[in-house]
């Protein structure tokens, strides 16, 4: 595992933003492709955004890894919120407590090449994604 | 208050009044300011002191003055802060000259009135700043949200670079707006601008076009870059029926096809020049 890891704090729309930045340019240092990038930045700001709404706030990191034979890019938001009670359920299209689209979960793990999600009721949730480089 | 902390606040102020003109005199020379200015926030100091009541609402009325106006002659916060906490420095003296504990308890009280004042005019830095950037983020707002007419009866909506619900709504009135005024049928909303395309710009982008399209007018949406394109339907966003186009030069052929604009390519007109031999 090689260095890059930085925690920010997700408490506004603004950090959000600041979240795809940091995203973004780590995804280009890395060497991800266009489309990997974009998806990957698209990930990471459903993520913060579903910290920032259902959990009223959280952290992110992002941190450059490297498995031997590729580089790639991992995120995680942790969040002290409410929690998932039904992960299943929560990762359907479609399904939403709020007032999105109810895509953003689903979407990011179609987004991402490894997606772990650990949610308990009252506990919060994480969310830890890997994009490698091809 | 114990009867020490009022005998020593009431040495401090005796030594303001008495030695009002040298302590006045090195503060000028050590804040390196006009010495008008000082003497104002001195007496207004020293009489707050006086009087033995914790309001210094006048003293800080003036310090935000000061704090304003070195701010505009381009002096740095620390500047300010620095020439208050010269104050110090020169009561210190006034007190060292005197030598009685009372004075020197009093200093003490003293000095940290004066770190709070110091700070304020920090803190009144800090607000002005503050303000100077949320009217920037405003006007920003309303700038980078322009609704231009492209065509008769075709606007358009060049996006460019974060869509949140601020400006989604701003975005969306403006268009609303200018449909009405201008009596346009067609809208083009150009994301070119737009780095990221997430559920949440998506779901702003399907709001705007139903509104418009209950005003009866359709809209357009360009500027769809492959990776943009990819991620969406990664995502699983459901475009609908709405028309989406990569360019906008696409989106504004397809709204003058629609809103019956023929365009042709002029005919070049040849001459031909003939020339007849006698």
């Amino acid at each position: 595992m090689t260095g890059g890891g930085h925690e920010l704090p997700i408490t506004s729309n603004a950090d959000v933003v600041a979240v795809r930045q940091r995203v973004r340019t780590l995804a280009v240092d890395v060497g991800l492709s266009l489309v990997d990038q974009t998806k990957v930045v698209t990930a990471a700001s459903e993520l913060a955004r579903n910290a920032l709404v259902y959990a009223g706030g959280g952290r992110a990191s992002v941190e450059i890894v490297d498995n031997g034979l590729r580089r790639g890019l991992r995120l995680s938001f942790v969040d002290e919120g409410p929690g998932i009670p039904d992960v299943e359920q929560a990762l359907t299209d479609g399904w939403t407590t709020g007032s999105g689209l109810g895509l953003g979960l689903g979407g990011s793990r179609r987004l991402v090449d490894e997606f772990e999600l650990t949610s308990a009721p009252g506990k919060g949730t994480t969310v830890t994604v890997t994009k490698w480089a091809r | 208050m114990t009867a020490h902390a009022d005998a020593s606040r009431q040495r401090i102020h005796d030594l303001l009044t008495t030695e009002e003109e040298r302590v006045l005199q090195r503060w000028t020379a050590l804040a390196k300011t006009s010495g008008e200015e000082l003497r104002d926030i001195y007496q207004a100091l020293r009489l707050a002191i006086g009087e033995g009541r914790d309001d210094l609402t006048d003293v800080r009325g003036l310090l935000a003055e000061l704090s304003r106006e070195r701010a505009r002659q381009g002096h740095t916060p620390s500047d300010t802060a620095r020439a208050v906490y010269g104050l110090k420095e020169a009561v210190y003296e006034a007190v060292e000259s005197d030598g009685s504990a009372d004075a020197l308890r009093g200093f003490i009280w003293f000095s940290r009135l004066i770190d709070d004042l110091g700070l304020y005019t920090f803190e009144v830095y800090a607000t002005a700043r503050e303000t100077i950037i949320l009217d920037q983020a405003e006007q920003l707002l309303e700038l980078s949200t322009p609704v231009v007419k492209l065509w008769e009866g075709i606007v358009a909506v060049p996006l460019i670079g974060t869509l949140d619900s601020a400006r989604t709504q701003v975005v969306m009135e403006k268009l609303l707006q200018t449909l009405v005024e201008t009596g346009s049928e067609h809208a083009v909303i150009d994301i070119t601008g737009v780095p990221a395309v997430d559920t949440q710009v998506a779901q702003h982008l399907l709001k705007t076009v139903f509104a418009a399209r209950l005003m009866g007018a359709e809209c357009v949406i360009s500027g769809i870059r492959p990776q943009i394109a990819h991620t969406i339907v990664t995502l699983g966003i459901e475009f609908g029926d709405i028309v989406t186009k990569a360019s906008l030069a696409d989106a504004l052929a397809y709204a003058l096809s629609r809103s019956g604009t023929e365009i042709s390519t002029p005919r070049r007109t040849r001459i031909a020049v003939r020339t007849e031999e006698v």
